[in-house]
């Protein structure tokens, strides 16, 4: 069955939980994780609905795969309507403790209302509690975890929970479990935080099982692993290096989104690469990186576990900082430090650990930083308002801010709007690298023009995750095409996006779709799932579930001029490196994008695609 | 040649693929509160140490076992639970130094590492290496080798 065909109901209002049937028939059309949960979320909620009232919810999600052995089966996404963008929200993590509340009966937990102090959720199998958090209430997310193990006197527990971001409504706060992996766009956290929800502490002993085939799922999975460990990124690059692979890579092909997006080249990015990460320091002749991590089932092991340098100046009055802990992944250290200029790696790995310790998306405040150093330099933002003097570079505006926003002090309360509203407030909404209020990711759109389309559609603002096409344009995934150009793009993005939609409903990771086409995830489906999990079925799935995501931003009032990226990349040129002379076309791929959608020309899916889609 | 599970906690990621096979290959189902093996995963340090019994030769949990629940497999070594003659009466769980013999509440016996009959899943499904199945005689031969590539092997 792979499903557990149960979902617990938590309504905090009444504070009341019950447990539900799993609607199969929407299993069989959305799958699960992203996919299901959106249906209900859709389903459940008023498109308008203000993201930070009662009156939004917020689901936990596992796949089918979630919580099995095949590769990367432990995700869960944390899906609801997102305050940072007012669109759909959908955050995927890691770690442990999807598949942990999977092991406790639960397919998902859908939270509605609004408690009327702190709680938070205990879920040990069946057995579901409301408590009281009001203890919890102003704890970082390490805090936290470490307060609620030991309250429970269950060292084995999982937990998934907020920072004091989450309660203090900065607008990308995420939810964070086994203290270092993250849903992490989009503001989920604050959502949490609205509802005076602090966290979620699961134990599950019932396992999974009852899947439609075991044997053959052993045999395929272990099959698909093999692939996974074959191949030159999952199997060595990811491992070795982490995402961080991708640091020298970009920037040599000059897509590296540099000081605010003003260049598109770091001049310091071999000082905060991945080789960087292995090489022994200076100071205490140890290299940043410890080892790699993988997350619940995972045969590549991206992860990376670091350990700060303890003589830096950000840690050498707080030992609790000097242990290994999550270190830096790409789009952390660009956000951190290419977005702002800045190549202490030490002041990016001390800027990283504290978005995990208070839960809040290293993307959205790193490029907020971003903003924030260009009004300043620009005399728009002083010392006197910032309280620190922050040019682009400058490392100490960097920490100094990353604490204020940790905990809401100063202009670190600016800072947590994010860089759309804070822009605005200072009269330049230009400034703000971002779609639909949602801060780019570590890819320029001119040097990779496909990703300009990825960042204008993406359901979720602006997201590398939605369609990675990076594979295709830069690595060579499935096939290589030329990432300066934008014929081909829109079809490239849409099966992307289509195909992803897929695996994040699944309860795999996407990383490894480096390796996995969706024909090697199929075969897995089928195993472990009754019924029907033909390649057509799941491609027309995705295709459903990318265009229900998009009828709910349609009607939660965004049209076809959200669709769009910055002047700054339609206009200035990229200065350097081998996009030199670029723009971003993507007025020109709109149109056909929507098209290949059947779309109208304001961005709605016509009658006929809607019926085609079942939707 | 009897063979014994050898761990590289260097090599381990802590993906927990080896305690799914374990409870997999024993109770059918994907269940990491029913592996016999457990991976430790020290935050502070960044080790991620999986553990599981030795079957040690002068087995405390089988001597200690009053009725004779616990045998030894000639074939492997192993020293294996017959659940039809456990009474639960946990007297192996203290006598184990290691804390590998452990007590099932839902079942109300005993369990500990058989070696799956000769062929453990633990070390079949471990990605990295970190948990192999080798000559028990030997299990110090792959860091024998790399030292001795070390020491044979240096740049003139």
């Amino acid at each position: 069955m792979a499903w557990t065909r149960k979902i617990l109901r938590v309504n905090l209002t009444d504070r009341t939980t019950k447990s539900e049937p799993l609607n199969m028939e929407w299993a069989n059309d959305y799958l699960g994780q992203r996919g299901l949960a959106t249906k209900y979320l859709v389903s459940e909620i008023d498109p308008k609905v203000d993201p930070l009232s009662p009156d939004n919810k917020i689901i936990w999600a596992t796949g089918p795969l979630t919580g099995t052995m095949a590769s990367t089966g432990g995700r869960y996404s944390v899906v609801t309507k997102g305050p940072l963008t007012g669109a759909i929200a959908c955050s995927n993590s890691g770690g442990y403790f999807g598949a942990e509340l999977k092991f406790a009966g639960w397919d998902m937990v859908i939270i509605e209302g609004r408690a009327s102090s702190p709680v938070y959720l205990s879920i040990q199998n069946d057995k579901v509690e409301i408590r009281d958090a009001s203890h919890l209430w102003g704890k970082t997310v390490w805090e936290t975890e470490e307060t609620l193990k030991s309250e429970h006197q269950d060292p084995q527990v999982r937990v998934s929970c907020i920072g004091r971001t989450g309660e203090a409504g900065v607008l990308y706060a995420a939810i964070v479990n086994d203290l270092h992996r993250a849903a992490g766009r989009s503001g989920v956290g604050a959502v949490a935080g609205s509802k005076n929800l602090k966290a979620l502490v699961v134990r599950g002993t019932l396992g999974v099982g009852n899947l439609a085939n075991p044997k053959e799922f052993m045999k395929v999975t272990f099959e698909k692993k093999k692939i996974l460990k074959e191949n030159a990124v999952t199997g060595q690059g990811l491992p070795t290096y982490g995402t961080q692979v991708l640091m020298n890579v970009i920037n040599e092909i000059g897509a590296m989104p540099t000081r605010n997006h003003k260049d598109v080249q770091f001049e310091g990015a071999r000082k905060i690469s991945a080789e960087a990460m292995h090489e022994p320091r200076e100071s205490d002749g140890k290299a940043q990186l410890v080892n790699n991590q993988g997350c619940f089932g995972c045969t590549i092991a991206c992860g990376r576990i670091s350990k700060i340098d303890q003589t830096h100046y950000t840690v050498v009055n707080s030992p609790k900082y000097w242990g290994a802990t999550g270190g830096l992944e790409y789009e952390a250290a660009w956000s951190l430090g290419c977005a702002n200029g800045v190549d202490d790696i030490e002041a990016l790995q001390y800027a990283n650990m504290l978005c995990n310790e208070d839960g809040f998306d290293p993307i959205s405040f790193g490029a907020t930083i971003g903003a924030v150093m260009e009004l300043y330099e620009m005399g728009v933002l002083t010392k006197e308002e910032i309280g620190i003097e922050a040019p682009f570079g400058s490392a100490r505006a960097l920490t100094f801010l990353v604490e204020q926003t940790a905990r809401g002090e100063g202009f670190g309360k600016i800072v947590g709007l994010g860089s759309k509203r804070l822009c605005e407030k200072y009269g330049h909404p230009e400034l703000s690298m971002s779609v639909k209020g949602q801060e780019f990711p570590a890819y320029d759109a001119r040097g990779v023009q496909g990703m300009g389309l990825t960042y204008a559609t993406s359901n979720r603002g602006a997201c590398h995750l939605r369609s990675y096409t990076i594979s295709s344009e830069v690595l060579g995934i499935p096939v290589k095409t030329d990432p300066h150009t934008t014929e081909g793009k829109p079809a490239l993005v849409k099966a992307f996006q289509d195909a992803t939609a897929v695996v994040d409903s699944s309860g795999l990771c996407v990383f490894t779709t480096f390796a996995w086409a969706l024909s090697d995830i199929q075969p897995q489906l089928q195993a472990a799932c009754e019924g029907d999990w033909s390649m057509e079925k799941l491609d027309l799935m995705g295709e459903r579930i990318w265009n229900m995501e998009r009828q709910f931003n349609n009607a939660a009032g965004f049209t076809r001029k959200d669709d769009d990226l910055p002047p700054r990349l339609k206009t200035e040129a990229a200065k350097a490196g081998p996009a030199k002379g670029l723009v971003s076309g993507i007025d020109k791929m709109i149109p056909e994008y929507y098209e290949l959608r059947g779309w109208d020309s304001e961005g709605r899916p016509t009658a006929e695609t809607v019926a085609r889609l079942g939707l | 040649m009897q063979k014994s599970l050898h761990i590289d906690p260097s090599k381990c990621t802590s993906c927990l693929q080896c305690e799914m096979a374990c409870s997999f290959e024993n109770y059918g189902v994907f269940n990491n509160s029913l592996s016999r093996i457990k991976v430790f995963d020290f935050h502070h340090t960044g080790a991620k140490v999986p553990y599981t019994c030795t079957q040690c030769d002068e087995a405390w949990c089988m001597h200690a076992c009053p009725v004779e629940a616990i045998k030894l497999d000639k074939d492997n070594g192993a020293k294996v639970v017959f659940e039809d003659v456990c009474v639960g009466c946990k007297v192996c769980t203290i006598a184990c130094p290691f804390g590998t013999v452990n007590y099932v509440a839902e079942t109300g016996k005993v369990q500990k590492c058989d070696l799956c009959g000769g062929n453990p899943a633990c070390a079949e499904a471990c990605p990295t290496g970190a948990i192999t199945y080798v000559d028990a005689n030997w299990t110090g031969l792959d860091r024998m080798r790399q030292w001795a590539d070390k020491l044979g092997n240096q740049p003139a």
